[in-house]
Parts: structure tokens; sequence; C-alpha cells
């Protein structure tokens, strides 16, 4: 074990060749390039033994790591934004093989305009492709997730790709602390790459040729247990991982300061971290509020958020996303689970194409939030949280806003 | 499509959820018997053959098929006719006939 000053994307890279990965391709885009970067000059001084493939676009990058990985290599990519979306295509391929990867997604709004700083949407934008999704909090935790992304991926129970999110520059180029494993402790946790099948020459099986329409709908289904199996397989790999390593976060949700909380605020991503301290500051003066953390977007968390927020009088959801025509994609899962329970709900949207969000400002929402709900029923599905130089100089969406 | 078992590749570790991945291992008609789909069938005037046989390695479909005598016949079970042999046949020997 030794403590190194990394940024989040030096955490990836050494993740990664802990993980012992053996084939790595990638398109250089900000912010996510130093990750690759760092893997290839590890590479190169003969200090990991993977092939880095060199690609002209991320559609094909994830492509060279699916054929990878589909021949049997335990391999790695890693993108954001736009290139996330020239991919999109390619996440859906690898999730429908059943193909055990792992991604790191450098969250980063996406233009027009352009715009290299965080958001959620592009993250958001691969909810539905079967790859499972998560989000760490902060470097510490970036590392640890990608190398229990292996893990979980490439679980039997499982088997489908997984991204591990991280935002843009606020985890991504900032350093901080960070224990690095020892070699021979990943080694006897992380077992040799387990997969479905392999494709090569001898075994002369082709994927993704034309099938019975039932066919493929049964594929779905399958996938869809598969999510199901990695909801467990996920909270044991974060307990196992705390014996072994020390470290656990609460598997797919963690919770905050809920005991004797009676309002809550669910999140997700390293913003968590300011909006915590938005919710000690609150506790200090007396209000009874916690938070979760939303670690896995996918699969959803609904049995355990329905554990942690059972006894909550109100729950307010921060977005850094927004489904256009609709609510926040967290909201809207959020909204859905809690369904049964009848209680206040908000949905922020807020933080979008990298506006910073300061615990005072969460901690204004979260104590307005909490007023309301104390004087009678709350359903607000979307509220947008202008940045601070525009807020009140315009009219709030839905009403006012529609010219007659 | 076939449901993946341990049996199939031993070394590789069953999946412990109910698992059907998009797998296919080439075989004849696998999406029936696409002969059906033709409007036009080659047909091979055997004294013109010469056996050179760029039309059994042009057909995409794998339909042409190498006699003993050296010269060739259509499998007209699956030749979907797109006349690709009788195009790339230098001697004129395959002649496409609408199917009635």
């Amino acid at each position: 074990m030794v403590v190194k000053t990394l940024t989040g994307n030096y955490a990836v890279a050494y993740a990664v060749k802990l993980a012992r990965v053996q084939v790595v391709s990638a398109y250089p885009i900000t912010p996510q390039t130093t990750i690759v970067e760092k893997l290839s000059e590890m590479i190169e001084k003969g200090e990991m033994n993977a092939r880095m493939i060199r690609v002209e676009s991320e559609h094909s990058a994830l492509a060279a790591v699916f054929g990878a990985a589909s021949a049997g290599a335990r391999a790695f990519t890693a993108t954001a934004s736009h290139g996330l979306l020239y991919m999109h295509e390619v996440v859906w391929w690898a999730a429908g093989a059943r193909v055990p990867l792992v991604m790191a997604v450098v969250a980063r709004a996406i233009g027009p305009p352009w715009n290299i700083h965080v958001d959620h949407q592009d993250i958001f934008d691969q909810r539905d492709s079967g790859w499972i999704i998560a989000f760490a909090q902060e470097n510490q935790e970036v590392l640890d997730l990608t190398l229990q992304a292996f893990r979980i991926s490439e679980d039997p129970r499982v088997y489908l790709p997984m991204m591990v999110g991280l935002e843009g520059f606020i985890l991504s180029h900032t350093m901080a602390p960070v224990d690095i494993p020892d070699q021979e402790l990943v080694d006897s946790w992380l077992p040799p790459r387990r997969q479905p099948y392999v494709i090569s020459p001898d075994t002369m099986y082709s994927m993704g040729n034309i099938a019975p329409d039932e066919d493929h709908y049964m594929m779905r289904y399958s996938m869809a247990a598969a999510m199901e199996a990695a909801k467990q397989v996920i909270d044991e790999v974060d307990k196992e991982y705390g014996e072994v390593f020390g470290r656990s976060y609460g598997g797919l949700i963690e919770c905050y300061k809920c005991d004797g909380a009676e309002y809550y605020v669910v999140i997700t991503g390293s913003w968590a971290g300011d909006a915590k301290k938005a919710v000690d500051s609150l506790r200090e003066k007396g209000v009874p509020v916690g938070l979760v953390r939303v670690r896995f977007i996918r699969p959803w968390p609904r049995e355990r958020l329905l554990e942690a927020l059972s006894g909550a009088k109100g729950v307010i959801v921060f977005d850094r996303a927004v489904s256009m025509g609709s609510v926040g994609p967290l909201f809207a899962d959020v909204a859905q689970t809690l369904y049964p329970l009848g209680i206040s709900m908000k949905g922020v949207i807020a933080g979008l194409t990298g506006v910073d969000v300061k615990p005072g400002v969460f901690e204004e929402a979260i104590a307005g939030f909490i007023k309301e709900a104390e004087e009678g029923p709350v359903f607000v599905p979307s509220e947008w949280l202008l940045p601070r130089k525009y807020r009140g100089k315009y009219p709030s969406i839905p009403r006012e806003v529609i010219a007659r | 499509m076939i449901l993946m078992t341990a049996e199939a590749y031993p070394v590789l570790e069953e999946p412990k959820t109910f698992f059907l991945a998009p797998l296919s291992k080439p075989a004849p008609g696998s999406a029936g018997k696409t002969g059906t789909w033709r409007t036009h069938k080659p047909v091979v005037n055997l004294e013109k053959c010469t056996g050179c046989l760029l039309c059994w390695l042009y057909c995409p479909e794998n339909t042409v098929i190498k006699l003993e005598n050296g010269k060739v016949a259509i499998d007209y079970e699956y030749c979907k006719g797109c006349g690709i042999c009788a195009t790339s046949c230098p001697f004129d020997a395959i002649e496409m006939v609408p199917e009635v």
C-alpha cells in the first residue's frame, strides 16, 4: 500500500494497471485524455503488460476494446461528452453481447456551445443501454470503483459492461491523496478474467447475427435479470472490498447523516460533497435532514432507496442532467421508487453545463423545500435553479414562460 | 441462436443468471429456404462453362456448387437469384431466367 497524490484521472489509470488490463484503446477528449496518456506511459515504460490500440475515433475505440474483450482479454477504454455520444451505438452492442468490459466516463457537458465543464448529461444519455453505471464522489472512490468494476462486470451472475463516472475537472484534474493497494493484494482479490463466451477462429461463433424477434426479446429479458442480480453483486463486492482493502462505501447507495433525518437529499456524483456540507450546516441549525448518494444509476437501487427513505417526510432530488421536455433523470427514478410512500418530493435541475453550485445554494434550496413541505404536501417534478446572475430575472417554467 | 452453457466452453464460467447471448454458428439456411426470395434464377449452360470457378468465388451465398467434373451447379434451395454469378462469368455461360 502506498499513498500518492493523484488526480481522479490518474486514480483510474492506477486501478486499470492494478487490474492487469491487457488491451487499452481510446481517442483523446478533454477531460478524459490524461487517463489514457498515463496508461500509455505505463505501457511504454513496461510497468504494464498491455497493448494500446490507437484509433481514429471513439466509435472505433469502444469497438476495439469490445473486440478484444470478446476474444478473451481484459480491456478498458475511457471517454467523455461528445466522445461518449459518438460511441453510443457500440455502447449498446457491448451490453447486448454480454461482454464484460470497463469504461471510465469523465462527465462533461454536451454542446453546442462548446463546453468542457462538468454535468451529467453524457452519462445519463447511456442510461438505458444495459451498462452498469456508477458515479464516484472523490478520487479514492474513483480508484476503488474502477477496480471493483472489473469484479462486478466479470461476475457470472452479471456479465454486463460497466461505466465508472467521475466528474470532469472536479475530480479528473484535481489532486487528492489516494491509497494505492498492493498488486499482490489486488491479484488475490480480483479473479482471472471470466466471461460467458470467447470468440475465436476455433469457436466459429458469430455475434449479433439476425435473430427471431422472440429470441431477441428474451435476450433483453436476460439482461434485465442480470441487472437485478447485479444489485446483490455490487453490495457484496463493496463489502468484500472493505474487508480486504479497508474501504467500503455502502454499495448501491451511501447514506449520510440519515440517523434521525426526516427530510432527505438524493443526489449523485462529486457535487454530493457540496450537498453534504449543506446538510452539515442545516444539522447544526437543528434541521433533521440527511442525504442519500446514489452510487449506482444502473442497476437502479430501488430496494435500498425504499429502505433508506421509508421514514422520510420529504425528499429533494438534485439533477445535473435533464430529459428535455420532461424532468431530471434522477428525479424520475426517485419518484417512481417512492410513489408508494406518497411523500413530498421536489426535483431541482441545477449545475448543468458546469455551473457551480456552492454549499450555500444547496442549503437555501433544501431549507426552502423543507419549509414548503412542512406547510403542506409538495410535488414539484422539476424546478430550474438558474445560475445566480440570472436568478429572478427570468420567468419560471412552465407557467409564466409560455407565450399566449 | 444458442443458450450458452459451460459444456459448450468448458474453460469458461457458466453464467449464474438466466442468460441468452446473441450468438450463432454458421449453418445452411439459418434464415430459412432463401431460394423462395428469387425472382430470376441462374441457369448454367454446361457446354459453355469452362470450370474457371469465378462464379463459385463470387457467389455471396455459397450456392454455386463445384461438381466433380470441374464444372458448376446451383443450389436452388438457397440461391436468392442476385445474378452476380451471371455477371461474373467471362463466358456468358450463366443466364438469368425469370421465375414463373
